[in-house]
């Protein structure tokens, strides 16, 4: 469970607040363009700092922690991979230096059976498709083994059915891996889709979870006119 | 990036490396009330014939680049190319290539005096400024076409479709933006030119304050009027500077120049007919000197003395040293800190920093002894600007675009360099190298204050040749060093490229 409390951050001018318990499995984030949700999952990575509060995973105080060492694996909306390395090698950057060699490997093949990649390790990520490349950063953030997943409109550059299998890849490795998500998206569908929670987020404030359809059926007018509902 | 305590001492002694001699030339230099007639004079000069050069070279660039940026030809991209070949290029180069087009015996005077037109002298303030526009003519075209490409495909599109005329609302904005930025590079180079002037200027008229400062050196060693006029030059090269500084928003080296949008509008006859005359004037202008070296130099080449080729190795072999200490200075000077560091070095002309090594260094060591580690270094600090210029941004994006990528799977201190900046800025390093070494190679500045003929470079090498008047010796020499500068460019430039994923 992630707790947000009284976190404030500001970009410039803006101003983002957050006094939210966060804790389904899966979360949506939905609000208009420029509203800070890229902003609150920046602040719970650990790329934007706070000017006050506190962020705590299961009573723990993260929010003092540099980005890697938070409990934290992130799915960025593009430039998630290194082009000039292999898919394997952009794998393998999961990894501390601790592990063996042969072990890597091994977790490396196995997980891209996972993502159905099988056989894809020597290739370069300008040789894959959209969807293919996503895969790859799902791969990466199982292999990074962090308790919460963040993805920050990961699959808006993907068509309408290959959003929806990555969303539901999500899902799958969510369960499996006892993964708590948080995403922003754009459309409500992806909400329904797979979260069981979603987020209001309108100018600068992070408003507490609902279930999604409660949210959906009953948004706050400016959401309402967001979504054209 | 943050500055962190290796950059900010980097940070420090490149300006200590700059500001000593400085505060040296300072100190000897006495007040401005020993300025003669003829060093005001010098003074006047350098302004209005850097002023002159830099108007001519803007004007004369605009309907060239704009040729350019809409029309498609074979060759368009080795020409935009080979516009970048002049910065690079030996000055001293130049100067014979020139010479051989427009002096005494030139082909312009060959075609022309049969005909009753008058003949043409380039030495004086004229040949001066011919040189500073060969030079400075193909920059700002990069720089102005850098203009033009910037703007998007879609905005020519809009403008096609709503029948607004480009000129109006595209172009001359973007030139409004742009052109203040390329006169004030253009008019800073000039302002610093030494071997131009030392060529082809002299006497009353044509002397600038650099030159002024060689002759006090060498002619009358009188080394209080060289720090007065160092001091001089110190503040015309600053207040220019700063002034580009405030004006310039981009470089001119970027590549990507051959990118060619799709144009609606320039396709009346007449248009057309008017750029192709641009596009010719503008090549046959860069590229007959250039040519006239090559075929002048070329039988000279197996009959070159041996002190020619032991000064070309000499000149290698500093190339490589200059290109080592830039890029190594560069990467810890990767932040805006930095660049204002560097740029005191570009600001502070070579000569000045050369007359405060000379003052600081005479009492302990004979100059001549360290004439050649003294360039190298001041070399150094005059690429490191653009070197700067080069990299930040391929450094700034790398940053933008992996950044978060690279602190989330905590890649940091070589790792980060390895994985995140290596492989992204091999282009701009290979390019930066390539540039240090090609400029490094060609420099014919400070290297003329200190030797005493025993240690010449090649491009001193060549002047001496030629003021003997050994001019088919000097032209062979200048063809060596001019395929010894760009074959180290491109070998650079070709090193960064290889194997470079997308």
């Amino acid at each position: 469970m992630l707790h947000l409390k009284d976190a404030i951050s500001f970009q410039g001018n803006f101003r983002m607040q957050a006094n939210v318990e966060i804790s389904g499995r899966v979360t949506a984030l939905l609000g208009p363009s420029g509203v800070g949700k890229s902003t609150l999952l920046n602040m719970i990575a650990g790329f934007v700092p706070l000017s006050s509060g506190g962020i705590t995973w299961h009573g723990r105080t993260i929010s003092d922690l540099p980005a890697h060492r938070r409990p934290v694996a992130m799915i960025f909306q593009d430039n998630n991979l290194f082009p000039h390395l292999t898919v394997a090698a952009n794998l393998d950057l999961a990894f501390g230096q601790e592990k063996a060699l042969q072990d890597r490997q091994d977790q490396i093949k196995t997980v891209l059976d996972r993502v159905d990649l099988t056989g894809f390790e020597s290739r370069k990520p300008a040789s894959l498709s959209g969807g293919q490349q996503a895969r790859v950063a799902i791969a990466r953030v199982i292999l990074q083994n962090r308790p919460l997943m963040l993805l920050d409109e990961a699959f808006a550059a993907l068509g309408p059915a290959l959003k929806r299998d990555m969303l539901h890849l999500v899902n799958k490795i969510s369960t499996e891996e006892k993964m708590q998500v948080i995403m922003i998206s754009h459309d409500p569908a992806d909400a329904r889709l797979i979260a069981q929670d979603a987020m209001a987020v309108l100018d600068g404030i992070a408003n507490p979870p609902l279930p999604v359809d409660t949210l959906l059926s009953n948004p706050p007018q400016k959401l309402a006119a967001y979504l054209g509902i | 990036m943050a500055p962190r305590p290796v950059e900010l001492s980097t940070s420090l002694i490149v300006a200590g490396v700059v500001m000593i001699p400085v505060a040296t030339v300072l100190w000897y230099g006495g007040g401005p009330a020993r300025l003669t007639p003829a060093d005001w004079s010098a003074l006047w000069f350098t302004i209005w014939q850097a002023l002159l050069s830099a108007a001519l070279s803007v004007t004369l660039a605009t309907p060239i680049a704009r040729a350019l940026s809409r029309r498609a030809f074979l060759g368009r991209a080795t020409l935009i190319t080979l516009m970048g070949a002049p910065f690079i290029l030996p000055v001293i180069v130049a100067i014979l290539g020139l010479l051989a087009v427009f002096g005494g015996n030139g082909i312009v005077n060959r075609l022309f005096t049969p005909l009753g037109l008058p003949r043409l002298d380039i030495y004086g303030y004229h040949g001066v400024i011919l040189a500073h526009v060969f030079f400075n003519l193909p920059l700002a075209v990069r720089m102005i076409l850098q203009g033009w490409l910037a703007l998007p495909a879609e905005r020519f599109r809009l403008a096609a479709s709503l029948g607004k005329p480009v000129w109006r609302v595209l172009e001359a904005p973007m030139l409004w933006r742009v052109l203040p930025g390329a006169f004030a590079v253009i008019f800073i180079i000039c302002i610093g030119s030494f071997a131009v002037a030392l060529t082809l200027g002299g006497g009353p008229k044509a002397t600038t304050v650099e030159l002024a400062i060689y002759q006090a050196f060498r002619f009358d060693f009188d080394l209080g009027k060289a720090a007065t006029l160092a001091i001089v030059q110190l503040c015309l090269g600053l207040s220019a500077g700063f002034a580009a500084l405030k004006l310039t928003h981009q470089t001119g080296f970027g590549t990507g120049l051959d990118r060619q949008v799709q144009r609606w509008d320039g396709q009346a006859t007449h248009a057309k007919i008017l750029d192709v005359l641009w596009i010719l004037v503008g090549t046959l202008f860069l590229v007959t000197p250039l040519l006239a070296i090559a075929s002048a130099g070329f039988t000279g080449l197996v009959y070159l003395p041996a002190e020619v080729w032991l000064a070309a190795i000499r000149s290698l072999s500093m190339a490589l040293a200059t290109t080592l200490l830039t890029i190594g200075l560069s990467w810890s000077l990767l932040h805006r800190g930095g660049e204002v560091a560097s740029l005191l070095g570009i600001s502070v002309s070579g000569l000045v920093l050369g007359t405060g090594m000379f003052l600081l260094f005479q009492p302990i060591v004979r100059p001549a002894a360290i004439a050649l580690p003294v360039t190298v270094m001041i070399n150094a600090l005059m690429a490191l600007p653009f070197v700067l210029r080069i990299l930040a941004p391929a450094a700034r994006d790398a940053r933008q675009d992996f950044g978060h990528l690279a602190d989330m799977l905590s890649l940091s201190g070589f790792a980060q360099f390895r994985i995140v900046y290596l492989p992204r800025l091999r282009r701009p390093l290979g390019f930066a190298a390539g540039l240090t070494a090609a400029l490094s190679m060609g420099d014919l500045g400070v290297i003329a204050l200190f030797s005493d003929g025993q240690n010449a470079t090649l491009p001193l090498q060549v002047y001496r040749l030629m003021n003997s008047y050994q001019i088919e010796t000097a032209r062979a020499a200048a063809l060596l060093l001019l395929m010894l500068s760009l074959g180290l460019f491109w070998l650079c430039d070709k090193g960064g490229r290889m194997r470079v994923a997308s």
